[in-house]
Parts: structure tokens; C-alpha cells; sequence
């Protein structure tokens, strides 16, 4: 379990980097086209699905952001939105979600640099990208799932609508 | 070591309602997750059909359709087509078809196959807008999200996601590989 890397690590990470459950999702705003911005408290009292990720323009028909893509519809069935983010910037998310026929906000984590995923533990630091990693917060912004996947494997969408099912059958304190 | 990926296992395993290629009792089985009008999936297809004459009877195949509709518009009138041929015992003539033929998925295209094959046209192009073999083509991709699979083509081989390569070598190699039950520890 002992990482060599865990020195480095926020006191709040798990020994794979990522925030994990129970702990307040970090609160961010950023953006997702050149005049607007989205923040997590934009979607208090719903799920909120995030998926870090390196970068736009990975192999088209093992991409992660196009299978959340069509996953849409189930993830919408739990009312979570889904909010993919990397370091690329608005113009380069704009032309691939628009490549990619996305219905789904892409937010730049870029500048600073990866201040978000390097506060939810999900920044690599010689590579200079995020994780490949999975949130869901649940409606009161608390993280109720979470998965580091490795940086070359799509981590699909299994994990995240078990998360959401578990979620949905969870009471909510009134 | 590398990060260990989650284990990922085929929820529906290989049965009745599957389009299956090989004995009910080989040894070891290659599941794919497709999608007709994926390249990477029309380039897997001469290479799945490697793989089982390699093995011959000692493999099972199934093909599921995992059609992504959204970058790919022919893939689900493609994959409901290959079902209405199915429902015609010939699912595998028109699979091969709409793998050979990826730049020719339209409606009329699909037609023109039915009629190659000498498929029942009247019922066929009657079931093509009733979307009557939709919830299955449906069921194909919701056992393949909740089994993890992650694009196209996913393979599953002995029920385990195959994250690795698959061109022909590598799929023998891992079909041929003991078998490794969820392992966490190599």
C-alpha cells in the first residue's frame, strides 16, 4: 500500500493521489467556452460526475469523453451532469467537443495550470496533465466516489453509474 | 508498478440470446464489443477472424453491438440491420457485409445487403424504421457499459476486459494465457 510518492501527496489523498470519499469536493469555476464559466456549486443539490482527463484528441473510438457521451441519457436518469477537465484550453475543448458532437461541458484547468486537479489529487506532475480520474459529488458537494484509473486504460463507465445507482438509493439527510 | 485498472468483468456472459461463433464447450472465449461503422472495429474484424481459425474449436466468439451513435450515425441502423438479418438466420452474412462495406451504411445500403443475402425484404425493410430490434442492439450496449467497456472494439476474453493490444498475436497470447480470476496481486 506504502507509495514512495505519498510524501508529495495532499494530507487529504489516498495512497493512489485522488481525494477520496467523504471529504468536501473542492469548490472551482472554470471555463468552458471563451465567456463562460462553470462552477461546481453551479450544480449544489444534484450529482455531479467529473472526469479528468490528459487531454482532448485521444484515438476517437476508445475515447473516454465520447463514451460518456453516449452514456448521457443514463447518467441524466440520476440527474447528474457530467464535467470532463484537462489543461487544455477553451479553444481547444471547443473544436473537440465540437469534432466529437459533445453535449457535455469541457472545462479548461488552465491557469493557473491544473489548479483544480492538482486540488482534487489528480495532477501529474512530469507530465504536466491530469489523471485519468473519477469523481462523483453527490447534492451536498461531498465527494461519494472516486477512482484513479491507469493513464492509458479508459476507465469506461461501469464505476461511475454503480457510484450514482449506490447514490440514488442512499438516503438523503432531510 | 503500474496502477491497477478496476477489475472489469463481462456482467452477461456468453448465452443463448448471443450471435456465437464456435462449441458451446470450448475451452476459452473472445467476446467483442463492435461498432459497424468504427474503423478500429472494421480493422479488428479480419483479425478476430485470424484468431478463430487459429483456435478453431478450442474458441467461442460472440459479437455485441456497442454502437456510438453520437460520432458514428450509421452505426445503430447498422447494427439493428445485422439483427433483423439475424432474426433471419443470417446475421453473420451481413455482419461480414457492413464490416466490408463501412463507407456504405446508409438505408439504401442496408437494403441492397438484405437483398444480396435473399432476405425476406418485405419484413426486413418493415422492421428497419419500427426499430423493432432496437432494445436488443440496446441490451448489447448496456451489458457492455456495466461490463466496462470502454470504446471500440472492447474484446473480453475468458470474461476479463482485454486492455491490452489485439492484433492477432496478442489476442491468442491472452486467450491462451491461465486463466487469472481477479487477481490483485500478479
Amino acid at each position: 500500500m506504502a507509495n514512495a510518492n505519498t510524501l508529495q501527496q495532499p494530507a487529504q489523498a489516498t495512497e493512489t493521489g485522488v481525494l477520496k470519499p467523504g471529504v468536501p469536493a473542492p469548490a472551482f469555476a472554470l471555463r468552458s467556452t471563451p465567456d463562460q464559466m462553470v462552477s461546481l456549486a453551479d450544480f449544489r443539490g444534484q450529482p455531479v460526475v467529473i472526469a479528468f482527463y490528459p487531454a482532448d484528441w485521444s484515438p476517437v473510438c476508445g475515447d473516454q469523453m465520447t463514451l460518456y457521451n453516449e452514456v448521457l441519457p443514463e447518467f441524466r436518469k440520476h440527474r447528474a451532469v457530467v464535467l470532463g477537465i484537462s489543461v487544455d484550453g477553451v479553444w481547444c475543448h471547443g473544436a473537440f467537443a465540437s469534432a466529437r458532437k459533445l453535449h457535455f461541458p469541457l472545462l479548461a484547468d488552465f491557469e493557473p495550470k491544473g489548479a483544480v486537479a492538482k486540488a482534487y489529487g489528480a495532477y501529474r506532475y512530469p507530465e504536466g496533465v491530469s489523471e485519468r480520474a473519477l469523481f462523483v459529488i453527490d447534492g451536498n458537494g461531498s465527494i461519494y466516489w472516486s477512482y484513479l484509473s491507469p493513464i492509458g486504460v479508459n476507465p469506461g463507465a461501469d464505476g461511475i453509474l454503480e457510484a450514482l445507482e449506490s447514490l440514488s438509493a442512499t438516503p438523503r439527510p432531510a | 508498478m503500474a496502477l491497477q485498472s478496476r477489475i472489469t468483468r463481462l456482467v452477461l456472459p456468453i448465452g443463448g440470446r448471443d450471435h456465437v461463433l464456435g462449441p458451446p464447450d470450448a475451452p476459452v472465449t473472445l467476446v467483442e464489443y463492435g461498432d459497424y461503422q468504427c474503423p478500429h472495429c472494421g480493422a479488428a474484424h479480419p483479425v478476430v477472424k485470424t484468431v478463430l481459425r487459429h483456435l478453431g474449436r478450442n474458441v467461442r466468439f460472440a459479437f455485441r453491438h456497442f454502437p456510438l451513435a453520437e460520432i458514428h450515425p450509421n452505426a445503430l441502423p447498422a447494427a439493428e440491420a445485422a439483427e433483423a438479418a439475424g432474426a433471419q438466420n443470417k446475421f453473420w452474412e451481413m455482419h461480414d457485409l457492413l464490416f466490408a462495406n463501412q463507407d456504405a451504411l446508409e438505408h439504401r445500403d442496408l437494403v441492397r445487403y438484405a437483398e444480396a443475402l435473399d432476405l425476406d425484404l418485405p419484413r426486413f425493410v418493415a422492421e428497419l424504421p419500427e426499430h423493432t430490434w432496437y432494445p436488443r442492439v440496446r441490451e448489447d450496449f448496456m451489458t457492455g457499459l456495466r461490463s466496462g467497456a470502454n470504446g471500440t472494439p472492447t474484446f473480453f476474453v475468458n470474461g476479463m476486459r482485454h486492455d491490452g493490444p489485439w492484433d492477432a498475436e496478442s489476442l491468442i497470447e491472452a486467450l491462451a494465457a491461465p486463466r487469472v480470476h481477479a487477481s490483485k496481486d500478479a
